[in-house]
């Protein structure tokens, strides 16, 4: 049964059935929305038994031939990185359909849009042809495009075309990366197997050059210090549950890019280009804390959190050790666990409100306690509190850059990654230091009787936030059923990036 | 009784989560569960308490294996041994008690059943430490006891105080734990393992160097700061007194600043392997505990003065500790948690009666309160050193080993410390309940407090009595059985009669007693006056040494201010200035071309136009009509044709 591809257009199927439903059935459409998202997310769980966790290769493989004149196929499938992914996109988009149950504004579009969208992340995430990838790629930039400028904040439209322009730009640079290698393979190939089986090929001043054009196109989605600024405008502006996927998902293309493509095509690159990674991620880790630290709007807070935690991810990257490799991707897992339900609860707070100002609330947990102690979970987990998700996956990713085997030494006698990340674990003092203050301001001290109408959170919000929240302690509690997913592929890919050295 | 220890750990989560949930359909809204479960776990603790006194070297290590990455494998579990032992049985009775304590302590709070949770929830992650079989799990312990303090220190949100407090307190012992989790990626990047005997294996084979296994312990000892309260993080613990009395109780003695001490001598191996770090821990112990005595000289809130002296006494430990006194530093911890639970008890039940925390407000509560008097008195003679009261031992113990360790400056500083002690405390004691009451209001109001309340103190009151005695010599035996040699200076050989260290001591304590009396009893001299005469350490003392207004400006506003500039950078000069910039150049370069196209190109395109239209109105004029014009045309260009083909020059032909 060709299960990817079910899970992948099925939300498309489900967009196109809405087109036939009449504009005013809006409890329709939200219900379709809803069943098509939960239906991709079953399948997307179905597998989870079926999913040979010894196998470092790829499974539920899917290959026709469709444009043979210039070697492009139909070839989807997924391994131990890009399963956990899908995963992460089913669930969050099931979540975030319920979050947006309160949108009253043109229902039918938006939840074309939204699965739309679904369809494409989806699609990212099993292509294992160029081509294929960069349809999708480019299909996940058209229905952000609008659920941004339509359904967005105050500056929805200035939010929307900078976005989308800047997302551009780097696709941009991603399809120069893809037709150059296309040209230089022999035979000419579209397929990504095959170019990393032959990644010999791409030796020289050619793989340098095709390494840092797919860089960028991926640097500015994750979004890597200097290319950073379309996020906290783009998360601001989105609404609540567009936000949660662009944090939750969107992110992790280009952290899942530079995995999936960049490190096994052109390894000796990336082994060159680990200590600028390296020194990325630092920037990351503790630039976004800082400014996050600044923020007085909640949601601009989370914004610039989501740099700091990608910061993390990287770290785990750059150093190419297996630890560090599985505690990306953890990272990228928990990230959008965490961040997607700080975001769905900011959205909480801000329809009650109709405001994020921290310094706007006050003692709010006597008000609101069930809402002040699952922001609370999050915030926790956030900051990377034990037992909670993001813990175990930032002490995977400092673990694995402080144990790099790199030589490189800073002062003549100090291990550069040792330094950097001994430096970038100040990045977890001052996350600490946001969360807490943004708690105390929020949820502590007198309470503002400004806010005394206040409701605590009502059943459908619970629902769409709750599962996250149970997501974070499991994982916390016991992560291996998530690492034993990854570990494999992640042994074989770091190997097969070392190997080469 | 060993194979089940995990209920020990396990019970007080189970009713924390049960409390939290479903206390309110609990007798007691759950208090009734807290206290059931805590005594059993008290009695499980007990039980391996003596099943290890019997045989010290009975370790038990159970593990389950946790998760996986790669070829590491982490794991939970549990290692039982004298220390565990004897720290089960410390947390599991301070938290028993403050259990039964808090009944009437926390009786009208409206969050009484919240309460009750995060208590049980504190103990838990408290146990969860202790019993840690590995540096990870111990961390792990070690960052919820730190959330668990934040909820309580913090458990009266309302009041801003109370919530900086938490917040000071977990952001402080988040700076040492910064230390902590890099000495645990030190530790598994360089040995691959984190289990506590394998690490110890490994360091016997001489895997690392000693200078590398000093840095990695004071590194550890950097998150030991944080915890238990050192200079210069020691900051937090007397904010932490903001929270309910019962949980400064639980955590100056048994849980929170206990973890510090107790993981430095669960790592004590690594401490030895490089033998400067016990220098320099010794060191730091001793500034702590000179620090802090002097601070809790001139302090006025009776939390206050407790706090500065939990301070003080845990440098005491850590000092012990540095100096070679492992055993004595653990003694000293087991002694200082019952008679630092009972005198914050006691204070909780002054507190109660008088609604005031101010020792100047107070004065004769001798005759109101006599069943808190008593214990009060007890704790105080055991805090003061005076034989035969706990203190005396533990506090002895600690002094020989300083004394032992060949370093008299550090013997001298702690024999002084020991004096400042029993200065403040008799202070303490006289203001609170010997002085003649001072605000007649509060006098008559005071009362006693309730019996759940009281039979704590008294229980306590007899444990610091009896405690020295009883444990002198189990403590060292219980910790005898670290696979590795330990207290290497104290078997060198006496120089000195072995009534020398008691009798120093005693004397230092009887001397702060009665100089301490002289002052505030008899008033030979005035507190004020010596107040002015010394105004400017006067002041100094107050302000606790400037410590907090150092982090203020130096730390935090430079931090805020960097924050804020970079933030108006990103937005401005970063997002504005630079990508806005990029997009509007981009948009003149646009108009540019746009104006280039149409003036420029178009143009050409039109000159293009006008000239062939200019070119045909010219050719136009050729277009005559009269075949005669044509012929001439033809013959013209016949012409033309010969002079070009055939080279006749027609000029030379008509000369």
């Amino acid at each position: 049964m060709s299960f990817l591809s079910l899970i992948a257009f099925i939300p498309f199927l489900g967009a196109l059935l809405l087109l036939f439903v009449p504009k005013e059935k809006v409890n329709t459409h939200r219900l379709i929305a809803l069943v098509f998202s939960l239906f991709s997310l079953f399948l997307t769980l179905s597998i989870f038994c079926h999913f040979d966790r010894q196998n470092p290769g790829m499974q539920f493989v899917e290959k026709f031939s469709w444009i043979p004149q210039f070697g492009i196929s139909y070839h989807v499938g997924i391994d131990g990185l890009s399963y956990p992914l899908i995963l992460l996109t089913a669930l969050l988009s099931v979540l975030s359909i319920i979050g947006s149950f309160q949108i009253e504004t043109r229902v039918k579009e938006y939840f074309f849009w939204f699965l739309l969208l679904e369809t494409g992340m989806v699609g990212v995430f099993v292509s294992l042809d160029f081509f294929l990838f960069y349809i999708f790629w480019e299909v996940m930039l058209v229905p952000m495009y609008f659920l941004i400028g339509i359904w967005g904040g105050p500056k929805k439209e200035y939010a929307a075309i900078k976005f989308f322009l800047y997302t551009l730009f780097g696709s941009v640079f991603i399809l120069i990366g893809i037709l150059a290698l296309y040209f230089r393979s022999t035979p000419h190939t579209f397929d990504i197997l095959q170019l990393i089986q032959n990644n010999r090929q791409f030796i020289g001043k050619f793989q340098f050059i095709v390494f840092l054009l797919l860089f960028v196109g991926f640097a500015i989605k994750v979004p890597i210090f200097p290319f950073h600024t379309w996020l906290p405008l783009a998360h601001v502006e989105a609404p609540t549950a567009v936000s949660v996927i662009l944090a939750g998902v969107l992110l992790k293309m280009g952290t899942y890019g530079l995995m999936r493509i960049s490190f096994p095509m052109f390894p000796e690159a990336a082994l060159w280009f680990s200590i600028p990674l390296l020194i990325l991620a630092f920037i990351n880790i503790i630039y976004g804390a800082l400014v996050a630290m600044a923020q007085t709007d909640m949601k601009k807070m989370v914004a610039y959190s989501s740099i700091n935690h990608m910061g993390y991810a990287l770290l785990g990257m750059a150093a190419f050790t297996l630890t560090g490799f599985n505690g990306a991707l953890l990272q990228m897992i928990n990230h959008g666990i965490i961040t997607g339900s700080l975001f769905l609860l900011v959205g909480v707070i801000y329809d009650r409100a109709h405001t994020r100002e921290i310094n706007a609330f006050g003692g709010l947990g006597a008000k609101l306690p069930i809402y002040t102690g699952i922001m609370t979970v999050a915030s926790m987990a956030s900051l990377g509190l034990p037992a909670l998700a993001g813990f175990i996956s930032e002490f995977l990713c400092f673990l694995g850059a402080y144990s790099a085997n790199s030589q490189h030494k800073i002062f003549s006698s100090i291990s550069t990654f040792k330094f950097f990340t001994a430096l970038s674990v100040i990045g977890i003092l001052v996350t600490t230091a946001f969360f807490l203050r943004m708690i105390q301001k929020v949820f502590l001290g007198p309470f503002n009787e400004k806010w005394s109408d206040l409701k605590d959170m009502t059943f459908r919000e619970l629902v769409s936030v709750v599962p996250l929240t149970a997501l974070t302690l499991l994982i916390g509690i016991w992560p291996h059923w998530l690492i034993s997913l990854m570990d494999s592929t992640m042994s074989s890919l770091v190997n097969f990036i070392n190997g080469v050295k | 009784m060993i194979e089940h220890s995990y209920l020990i750990v396990l019970l007080p989560l189970l009713s924390a989560l049960t409390i939290f949930f479903f206390g309110r359909y609990l007798p007691l809204k759950g208090a009734v569960l807290g206290i059931c479960t805590l005594g059993i776990t008290l009695i499980h603790s007990l039980g391996i308490f003596s099943m290890l006194l019997q045989n010290p070297s009975y370790i038990t290590e159970i593990s389950i294996p946790w998760f996986r990455f790669g070829i590491h494998q982490t794991e939970f579990g549990f290692l039982i041994d004298g220390l565990t032992a004897l720290m089960l049985v410390v947390v599991t009775s301070v938290s028993f008690l403050v259990h039964v304590y808090s009944l009437g302590y926390m009786q009208d709070d409206p969050r009484f059943k919240r309460y009750y949770a995060y208590l049980s929830f504190f103990t838990f992650a408290m146990l969860l430490l202790v019993v840690a079989n590995n540096f990870l799990q111990m961390f792990i312990g070690w960052e919820l006891v730190g959330l668990a303090s934040y909820l309580l220190i913090g458990f009266w949100f309302e009041k801003t105080s109370a919530s900086n407090a938490g917040r000071k307190a977990f952001i402080t012992t988040k700076v040492g734990d910064i230390g902590f989790f890099l000495g645990i990626l030190s530790l598994f990047s360089l040995l691959g393992t984190l289990n506590f005997a394998q690490v110890q294996g490994r360091i016997e084979e001489g895997l690392i160097s000693a200078n590398t296994a000093g840095i990695i312990a004071l590194l550890l000892f950097c998150g030991a700061m944080g915890k238990s309260a050192q200079v210069p993080l020691h900051i937090w613990l007397p904010d932490a007194m903001e929270g309910p009395t019962p949980v400064s109780a639980l955590i100056h003695a048994a849980t929170m600043v206990a973890a510090g001490v107790y993981m430095v001598a669960r790592s004590y191996f690594l401490f030895q392997h490089g033998p400067f770090s016990l220098e320099i821990i010794a060191w730091v112990g001793m500034l702590t505990a000179f620090l802090a005595a002097t601070m809790a000289l001139v302090a006025t809130d009776i939390k206050r003065v407790l706090a500065f002296s939990t301070v003080s006494q845990l440098g005491y430990m850590i000092l012990s500790m540095g100096v070679g006194g492992r055993a004595e530093g653990m003694f000293h911890l087991t002694t200082h948690a019952f008679f630092k639970a009972l005198l914050f008890l006691g204070a909780g039940s002054v507190i109660h009666a008088t609604h005031t925390n101010n020792i100047e407000e107070m004065g004769g509560l001798s005759k109101k309160m006599k069943l808190t008097f008593i214990a009060f008195t007890s704790a105080w003679l055991a805090i003061s050193g005076i034989w035969p009261f706990a203190g005396f031992f533990s506090k002895d113990g600690i002094l020989e080993a300083t004394l032992n360790s060949g370093n008299s400056f550090l013997f001298w500083c702690a024999t002084f410390v020991a004096f400042l002690t029993a200065f403040y405390m008799t202070r303490l004691y006289l203001l609170v309940f010997i002085a003649e009451p001072k605000d007649k209001e509060i006098y008559n109001h005071a009362h006693e407090s309730p019996k759940s309340m009281t039979i704590p103190l008294l229980v306590l009151a007899l444990l610091s009595l009896v405690a020295g005695f009883l444990l002198e010599h189990s403590v060292p035996l219980l910790l005898s059985s670290q696979a590795l040699p330990l207290n290497a200076h104290a078997s060198s050989a006496h120089t000195y009669p072995h009534w020398l260290v008691p009798a120093i001591s005693s004397a230092a304590a009887l001397l702060g007693i009665f100089l301490s009396y002289l002052i505030y009893w008899l008033k030979a001299v005035s507190a004020e006056k010596i107040a002015s005469t010394f105004s400017w350490p006067y002041r100094l003392l107050l302000k606790k040494y400037n410590f907090d207004e150092f982090y203020i400006y130096c730390i935090i506003k430079p931090a805020d201010w960097l924050a804020q500039k970079l933030a108006l950078f990103d937005t401005h000069i970063f997002d504005q200035l630079g990508v806005d910039g990029i997009g509007f150049l981009t948009v003149k370069l646009s108009q540019i071309q746009d104006w280039f196209d149409q003036n420029i190109i178009d143009n050409l395109v039109d000159i293009w136009g006008k000239l062939s239209l200019l070119g045909s109105s010219i050719l136009r004029k050729f277009q005559t009509g009269l075949v005669q014009n044509y012929i001439l045309f033809i013959l013209f260009g016949f012409g033309l044709l010969m002079v070009w083909q055939l080279k006749i020059n027609f000029i030379e032909l008509l000369r």
